[in-house]
């Protein structure tokens, strides 16, 4: 029992302050190509504004409209919280330091990461806004679409590696000596990135928020700590998919050179630094695209992604068998 | 209704199932009159299917405040306050038609000097206003951080706007027969009489340059972007015909092909002694419109640069009585404001204030295309759409 509560701990614990640091990336790449002063020179050189913002929004008040249905309503960002915190268990940070180093890992962090979407599309529906619903019908439209090229591009890992538990994926790419995103999956590499931020919908597919058409889609209704805890949620989303794919396609924990016997005390910080370049490169999209469009979006997903990603699979699987 | 699941219906279930249909009605959306991107308090009633907008109704009036009718409690001087604050992100353009066309009846010679002014500083208002619009609509298709480069490049040029006229938005610099004194120049006697501030030349060729560059970055930055110009070009083509049929005038018009400029075509401002372009469109679609303001900036900042190096010398204010009476009459003036084409109607009694004063303003028929272009339309572009409109509520509702 205490160990299921001390890795449930931890669980919370590393997603959480891995939101922290997207945060602080977040607004400080916000405020250093916007120039804007507050978050990179007040307090601290800004390193404490994401705590002003917490405390901000949890002395606000919780507002419930009457309207709304009360116990999903209130439960509904929870439940996309959970699924991104669970997302995480099954991460490795080093060949021992992993929560759970499931079997079948790469299925369970698919299935989970879709999870979320549940929640939002709740949210959306139990808000009794039509701007509400419309952000929640948007991102349920975009999961759809989204799903399938984000776990097409795996499996063109998993047929590399052979295996699905995420140890043993960085495990092959250690024997390879250069991590999939160079040994062949540069391909499904981009297709994951841009399936996955589109998953944690951010821009240019921040649709189913869309301030400037929804006013806050299906965040709109929600104030005080139900907003922040959506807010953090979507911080805590963009960490682990980015974590995932450095497991998947950058090689996770492992660095070339290091000693192998000391993977536990680097290992945290090699994915760390993976995950923090793939996150700015998030950070640098987000403060510079628009938004697309949502068919413009659908296009994208079914004319083009779930094509390349089916060429990808059949062009790995060849190069499996063939050589 | 048919139970497909019902055993008598299994035969038939295949024709059965594909002949029930779902009974679907239109959502009603009110987009506003709180909504971040109805530029203030414009409602629109959206019937939408889904993303699909089927008919929209804009209701006005939000921001009604009665300056029509508060002319005519006013002295000519006094209204100059006013109308200010009918389009106000572009507020020294909205006093030059209303003073001409009071200066007008009066039958009152404006001198050089003063007319050159006046140019200099409408050309900044329709400058600041592009900024602004730059900024907006960039925010309206998701892009979040053009808007803080065009406040910023735009700030520049309200402080020259300021440094003349004492005031960013509301300059109130007009008199009847001229202008008056700069507010940051030095002291003012009858014999000494500071017009422009100490450096205002030099200032303004600065800031001008910088105007040019950052127009520049905005096509590199906006009109280079490939999601910017998926999300903008074909969408919510306005044809010449409909957009004249309607009223429309502006950039707007403009960018469906119709090179009309109120600059060239009316003598309210000396226009004629500079050489400038007038940009135009060709499709008519969300690009163009932005396109066309882009290019506009570049123009009005060539404009300024030739007024400042052909700034004649002379007096500030043309003679006028000490008590303004304005002779019985009506005239009407319009002149080419960022928003697009500004009339006033001025009917005169020969009292100190107009007897009536008619405001035609260039959102408010501008604003009236909404249906028409947004039939079919997808929400995002409703969005889209509206933004390349470039209206403000005051405008609207005077």
């Amino acid at each position: 029992m205490t160990d299921v509560l001390a890795k449930v701990g931890f669980l919370a614990l590393a997603a959480l302050n891995g939101a922290i640091i997207f945060t602080i990336m977040d607004v400080k790449g916000a405020s250093w190509m916007q120039r804007r002063p507050g978050p990179l020179h007040v307090g601290l050189r800004g390193f404490i504004f994401p705590l002003a913002e917490i405390l901000k929004f949890v002395q606000k008040e919780d507002i419930i409209p009457t309207e709304v249905d009360r116990p999903v309503f209130k439960w509904a960002p929870a439940y996309v919280m959970v699924s991104c915190v669970a997302l995480f268990a099954v991460v490795p940070m080093s060949p021992t330091l992993v929560v759970a180093d499931l079997e079948l890992g790469v299925f369970f962090a698919l299935a989970i990461s879709s999870l979320g979407t549940i929640g939002v599309l709740t949210a959306g529906w139990s808000s009794a806004n039509k701007y509400s619903l419309m952000g929640g019908l948007r991102a349920a439209g975009q999961l759809i679409a989204y799903e399938l090229p984000l776990i097409l591009a795996v499996v063109g890992v998993v047929i590399q590696a052979e295996t699905m538990s995420l140890v043993g994926i960085v495990e092959k790419q250690i024997e390879w000596g250069v991590p999939f995103v160079v040994g062949g999956q540069i391909v499904g590499f981009l297709i994951f990135m841009v399936a996955a931020t589109a998953e944690m919908m951010r821009v240019p597919f921040d649709m189913p928020i869309g301030e400037s058409e929804l006013t806050m889609g299906f965040m709109t209704e929600y104030s005080g700590i139900r907003f922040l805890i959506f807010y953090i949620s979507e911080y805590m989303n963009m960490f682990i998919l980015c974590a995932i794919a450095s497991t998947l396609f950058l090689g996770g924990y492992h660095v070339p050179l290091l000693p192998t016997e000391w993977v536990n005390f680097y290992g945290p910080v090699v994915l760390l630094t993976k995950t923090a370049i793939l996150g700015f490169i998030l950070v640098a999209i987000r403060w510079s695209q628009p938004r697309f469009r949502e068919d413009q979006l659908q296009n994208l997903a079914w004319k083009i992604l779930i094509p390349a990603s089916l060429v990808n699979i059949l062009v790995t699987a060849i190069m499996k068998v063939g050589f | 209704m048919i139970n497909a699941l019902d055993p008598q219906n299994m035969n038939n279930f295949s024709e059965a199932s594909v002949s029930v249909e779902i009974e679907t009605e239109d959502m009603t959306l009110n987009i506003g009159p709180q909504h971040p991107s109805t530029h203030g308090v414009l409602r629109l009633v959206a019937k939408v299917d889904g993303e699909k907008v089927h008919d929209v109704k804009p209701v006005l009036g939000y921001m009604h405040r009665g300056y029509e009718k508060l002319a005519e409690v006013r002295t000519y001087p006094q209204i100059t306050t006013l109308v200010n604050r009918i389009d106000w992100v572009a507020g020294f353009s909205n006093e030059i038609p209303f003073i001409a066309g009071a200066e007008r009846l009066m039958e009152i010679e404006v001198p050089e000097r003063a007319k050159h002014i006046r140019l200099i500083l409408t050309e900044m208002a329709r400058i600041s206003s592009h900024f602004v619009f730059n900024g907006a609509y960039a925010l309206e298709v998701g892009a979040l951080t053009p808007i803080f480069y065009a406040m910023e490049d735009r700030e520049r040029v309200l402080d020259l706007i300021e440094s003349v006229t004492g005031g960013r938005f509301h300059p109130n610099f007009n008199r009847i027969g001229g202008v008056k004194p700069a507010a940051g120049a030095g002291p003012t006697s009858k014999k000494n009489i500071q017009d422009l501030p100490a450096g205002f030349y030099r200032d303004t060729k600065v800031a001008m340059e910088k105007v040019i560059e950052a127009a520049d970055q905005f096509q590199n930055l906006i009109g280079g972007n490939e999601v910017f110009k998926k999300r903008t070009k074909n969408v919510g083509v306005l044809t010449a015909e409909t957009a004249e049929a309607y009223g429309v005038s502006g950039p707007i018009l403009r960018a469906s092909g119709v090179k009309s400029d109120l600059r060239t075509q009316t003598d309210y401002l000396p226009y004629d002694q500079f050489d400038y372009d007038i940009p135009v469109g060709e499709n008519g679609d969300c690009y163009d419109r932005w396109d066309v303001r882009v290019k506009e900036m570049v123009e009005s900042a060539k404009i300024v640069l030739q007024a400042i190096d052909s700034m004649p010398s002379g007096p500030l204010q043309a003679k006028v009585p000490k008590v303004i009476k304005v002779p019985k009459g009506r005239t009407y003036v319009r002149a080419e404001n960022p928003k697009g084409e500004m009339g006033y109607y001025i009917i005169s009694d020969g009292g100190l204030g107009p007897y009536r004063l008619k405001v035609r303003t260039a959102s408010f028929s501008n604003v009236s295309i909404l249906p028409i272009m947004l039939e079919g339309a997808l929400l995002p572009d409703l969005i889209a759409i509206m933004g390349s409109l470039d209206f403000v509520l005051g405008d609207v509702d005077r």
